[in-house]
């Protein structure tokens, strides 16, 4: 297949970018979109220009690494695939595609389409965990989980923080990301202890992340690689609503009322 | 150089036990004024910082990915060992133990193996409690599944995802110590050499992937959980990134490198497709618990497989390997799968494949219960392949997957350079010449949670550790010599790129040292790689420049080290003139094919001294004693 592209190139963070116009001549329908860039690649640096950067590891669809606004749509047209995953038979013969980073004021540009995402990290880290550090665990058996409750925490666990939802969503809100983790705790007997602080914790650090928040534009869903519903960020919600109240009345009481 | 392995006295069932009262401990106050780095942010590495950090010493955690969630042990899907015996099905850490040793064909160290066994119980109880959604049966406990070279059921498991689900547990506690302040987390961050004061290891050069600056960290001990270096091969299962650079350059500072030889080729991933292909893709060892391996009785039979029928089929793993069938462990279901393609039986379009075929199993379940099994593997190689494995058996072909060998350490998981910790994929320890399936997660959590948190706090509780900081002129030589090596790379400005040397190395290396090895193969390696390696430095053209995110320059860097390093595998596999696991020597093989031990001359461990450039490293000898798993000829049949 023979295809044009055009690629958002833009040196650095503090620099502006632009779509630059390549042609891709020789594609086959088995390649993967990132092989494709990656000949492309090869010819630039042949031919002594700077190639496209693009985050990317695993490339099975796990890492999360990947990601790029591909005609418009975060990671491509094939629904429940990252951008590693999609494959050129998605496309056809004479195409153009262009080729952009996530955008989104909480993941800045970092070079070409290259983002910065250590957004995620830090609201993982303002709550989304259990705290139980290594050598106080009771035996794996002692508390059994229901097999509904484990199948669904898995659905909400399977989220690999590639950063789509946000890309895709009209607010660059990471509710649907935030609302995956509130979401796999909760459903466990292990998360109980700290539902309600970790809901509190990471919305607020969502928020301060510069994130939009969620009007139920429901992209997010649309958009994700691994099928997580905005039904969690239904789940997410009613968490926050009784933390809210929680604290008010522990607040009270710590205040003597 | 002298290799001690410390292994404690007494029997094997209670070294660990005695060990770890008899070694020193350090005062709970007296913690956070030691400094740690790790490398890496896997199973092993995250775990090591996040339990670290909870004890309270002061950790600094790099990683070459943008965040920690990002290291390749996300990518490893059937599952995780433990000794747990829930299914009553006979298991025991005994068992385990048994099954470990056996299966690396007699060349691990049985005291480290007998560990990894005992600790296995305590990771389950740990990732349950962290949240990690395993599989369930409807009662609310916990679900296994068989896995290979075992007979009993003991592998956990979260769907196909389960190192996803165990690194994001472990990242999910790590970025916990982050938000309590005992681990600083540098991501976008690579390691580019080891720092020696007094020949103690005392830090680590850094470049910064984003600004291109080379830093330097000061620590009392480093620990690498850098994983392994199947991406020698350019096609592997490993992550694009994966790289040997900073347990190659440990190496060349002085800690030897254990076993560079054994490799384990995955007998189950999706085939080869082109000259673009950039990665392969396993599909778990789990898929043989109910897939049936087979190929036409007739070379060059090329219907459809639907066309052939039952009675023209070979079903050769259940022929060969009647008690095990398509369980076997992996590197014999690899070379299985070579012979047969070999014989001109092999399936798809470039007769490199066979098929791993489940209508059996979906006539015998259904096709639910077959989805509920492995339906994420299934989506997966149908966007890759293009065809639906419900209806249409799917092809395998074996493929790189994970490496045994790694830096030598001993029972402490100390390097030769003392105060150098080497976790996880990128130690040599436990598997010996093969691993068994799901024991690589058990490995890295094992070394991460429960084995270096002990260990280190012996070795700093009794080193004497004086202050040093980066302004020390180690720090500086190495920072200049770093940097120096970066501007050579940019200077070159040839006429190949990074990636076509890397191609040719890893045609190079899975031709003459991958399934199956002889002397000629590696000479003519051990003559062409030093060729290879010289065009490289005159012809590549890495563009950029360093102050910048340049993925070019980080590439090059990289396979630099690996075009050192595949002259040390060649090496290895030449001087280990036997065959096992998986190093299938041609020259030594049973009249079957299999693979023939040779333990009058190999039981030991391999362990290489680098010597400086261009000089033959010196091989040190860590002989290997079996005192509770007597040493047999592996049977699978």
């Amino acid at each position: 297949m023979k295809l044009t592209l055009f690629v958002w190139r833009q040196p650095s963070g503090a620099s502006s970018g632009q779509l630059v116009r390549y042609e891709a001549p020789d594609v086959s329908p088995d390649m993967s979109f990132l092989e494709m860039l990656d000949v492309v690649n090869e010819g630039l640096v042949l031919r002594g220009e700077a190639p496209i950067a693009f985050d990317h590891d695993c490339r099975e669809g796990i890492c999360g690494s990947c990601g790029l606004m591909i005609n418009g749509i975060a990671h491509g047209p094939m629904k429940g695939t990252a951008t590693c995953q999609l494959h050129m038979r998605s496309f056809k013969d004479g195409d153009t595609i262009y080729v952009e980073p996530w955008r989104a004021r909480a993941f800045p540009v970092v070079k070409d389409l290259v983002v910065d995402r250590s957004a995620f990290d830090r609201i993982m880290a303002a709550g989304g965990f259990v705290s139980v550090s290594t050598g106080s665990a009771p035996d794996g058996n002692a508390i059994p989980v229901p097999k509904p409750d484990a199948d669904l925490a898995m659905d909400a666990a399977a989220c690999i923080g590639c950063g789509a939802c946000v890309a895709a969503c009209p607010n660059a809100s990471a509710m649907l990301f935030t609302s995956a983790k509130v979401g796999h705790l909760q459903l466990l007997p292990q998360g109980q202890p700290e539902r309600h602080r970790r809901a509190l914790g990471m919305e607020a650090q969502m928020e301060a992340e510069g994130f939009g928040g969620c009007t139920w534009h429901g992209e997010c869903q649309e958009a994700c690689p691994k099928g997580i519903s905005i039904d969690w960020i239904t789940r997410l919600h009613r968490d926050f609503i009784a933390a809210t109240v929680t604290q008010r009345e522990e607040s009270a009481a710590d205040a003597g009322f | 150089m002298k290799l001690d392995a410390k292994i404690p006295d007494g029997p094997v069932a209670e070294k660990w036990d005695r060990h770890k009262f008899e070694m020193k401990l350090v005062n709970p106050a007296n913690k956070r004024k030691y400094s740690v780095i790790v490398v890496g942010s896997g199973l092993a590495g995250g775990a090591a910082a996040a339990t670290l950090g909870e004890l309270g010493y002061r950790v600094t955690c790099l990683c070459f990915q943008d965040s920690p969630r990002r290291a390749h042990s996300i990518a490893a899907q059937g599952g995780i060992n433990a000794a747990k015996n829930y299914q009553n099905d006979g298991d025991s850490i005994w068992r385990l133990f048994y099954d470990t040793v056996k299966g690396g064909d007699f060349r691990a160290r049985e005291a480290n193996v007998y560990r990894l066994a005992q600790v296995s119980v305590n990771i389950i109880d740990q990732c349950v409690a962290q949240g990690v959604p395993f599989a369930r049966e409807y009662g609310g406990l916990l679900a296994n599944r068989s896995f290979g070279g075992a007979q009993v059921s003991r592998t956990f498991y979260a769907r196909g995802q389960t190192g996803q689900q165990l690194l994001l547990g472990c990242y999910q506690a790590l970025e916990r110590q982050v938000a309590a302040g005992t681990v600083t987390m540098r991501p976008r961050t690579e390691m580019l050499d080891l720092v020696l004061v007094d020949g103690v290891a005392r830090g680590v050069v850094t470049r910064d992937l984003v600004t291109g600056k080379i830093e330097s960290l000061a620590a009392d001990a480093v620990l690498l959980a850098t994983g392994g270096y199947g991406n020698v091969f350019y096609l592997s299962t490993n992550a694009k990134g994966s790289n040997v650079t900073a347990t190659y350059r440990a190496y060349k500072r002085g800690a030897a490198f254990g076993n560079p030889c054994y490799t384990q080729i995955h007998p189950t991933c999706i085939p080869v497709s082109g000259d673009y292909q950039s990665k392969l893709t396993l599909m778990s060892e789990s898929l043989r618990n109910d897939g049936r391996v087979w190929v036409p009785k007739t070379a060059g039979d090329r219907r459809a497989p639907h066309e052939i029928p039952e009675a023209e089929r070979d079903y050769y793993l259940e022929r060969k390997y009647p008690s095990y069938g398509n369980l076997c462990p992996r590197d014999i279901a690899s070379r299985a799968a070579k012979e047969v393609c070999d014989e001109g039986r092999g399936v798809g379009p470039s007769g490199l494949g066979v098929y791993l075929d489940f209508a059996d199993a979906i006539g015998r379940v259904g096709e639910q219960q077959v989805r509920e099994r492995y339906g994420n593997l299934f989506e997966m190689y149908q966007r890759i392949t293009d065809e639906n494995p419900y209806r249409v058996p799917m092809r395998i072909f074996p493929a790189v997957h994970y490496t045994m060998g790694g830096l030598w350490v001993d029972y402490n998981l100390m390097s030769t350079i003392p105060g150098l910790h080497v976790l996880g994929e990128a130690n040599f320890s436990d598997h010996g010449a093969n691993r068994l399936g799901a024991s690589a997660l058990m490995q890295g959590l094992a070394d991460g949670y429960f084995v270096i948190p002990a260990t280190i706090g012996h070795y700093l509780a009794s080193t004497p550790l004086p202050k040093v900081d980066t302004g020390h002129p180690a720090f500086r030589a190495a920072e200049a010599e770093v940097t120096a090596t970066t501007r050579r790379l940019l200077s070159i400005g040839g006429r190949r790129t990074v990636d076509s040397f890397h191609r040719e190395l890893g045609k190079l290396m899975w031709e003459n040292c991958g399934m199956a090895r002889d002397a000629a193969g590696l000479k003519g390696n051990l003559q062409r790689i030093p060729e290879l390696r010289a065009e490289f430095w005159e012809n590549v053209n890495v563009p950029g420049s360093d102050a910048e995110l340049n993925q070019a320059l980080e590439k090059a860097g990289r396979v630099a080290d690996f075009l050192e390093f595949g002259e040390l595998m060649c090496r290895d596999a030449l001087e280990r003139e036997e065959s096992c696991g998986g190093h299938f020597r041609v020259e030594h093989q049973t009249e079957d094919g299999e693979a023939r031990r040779d333990d009058e001359r190999f039981c030991h461990v391999s362990a290489w001294e680098y010597q400086g450039p261009d000089r033959a490293p010196v091989l040190h000898r860590e002989p290997l004693t079996f005192e509770n798993v007597h040493l047999s000829t592996r049977s699978y049949k």
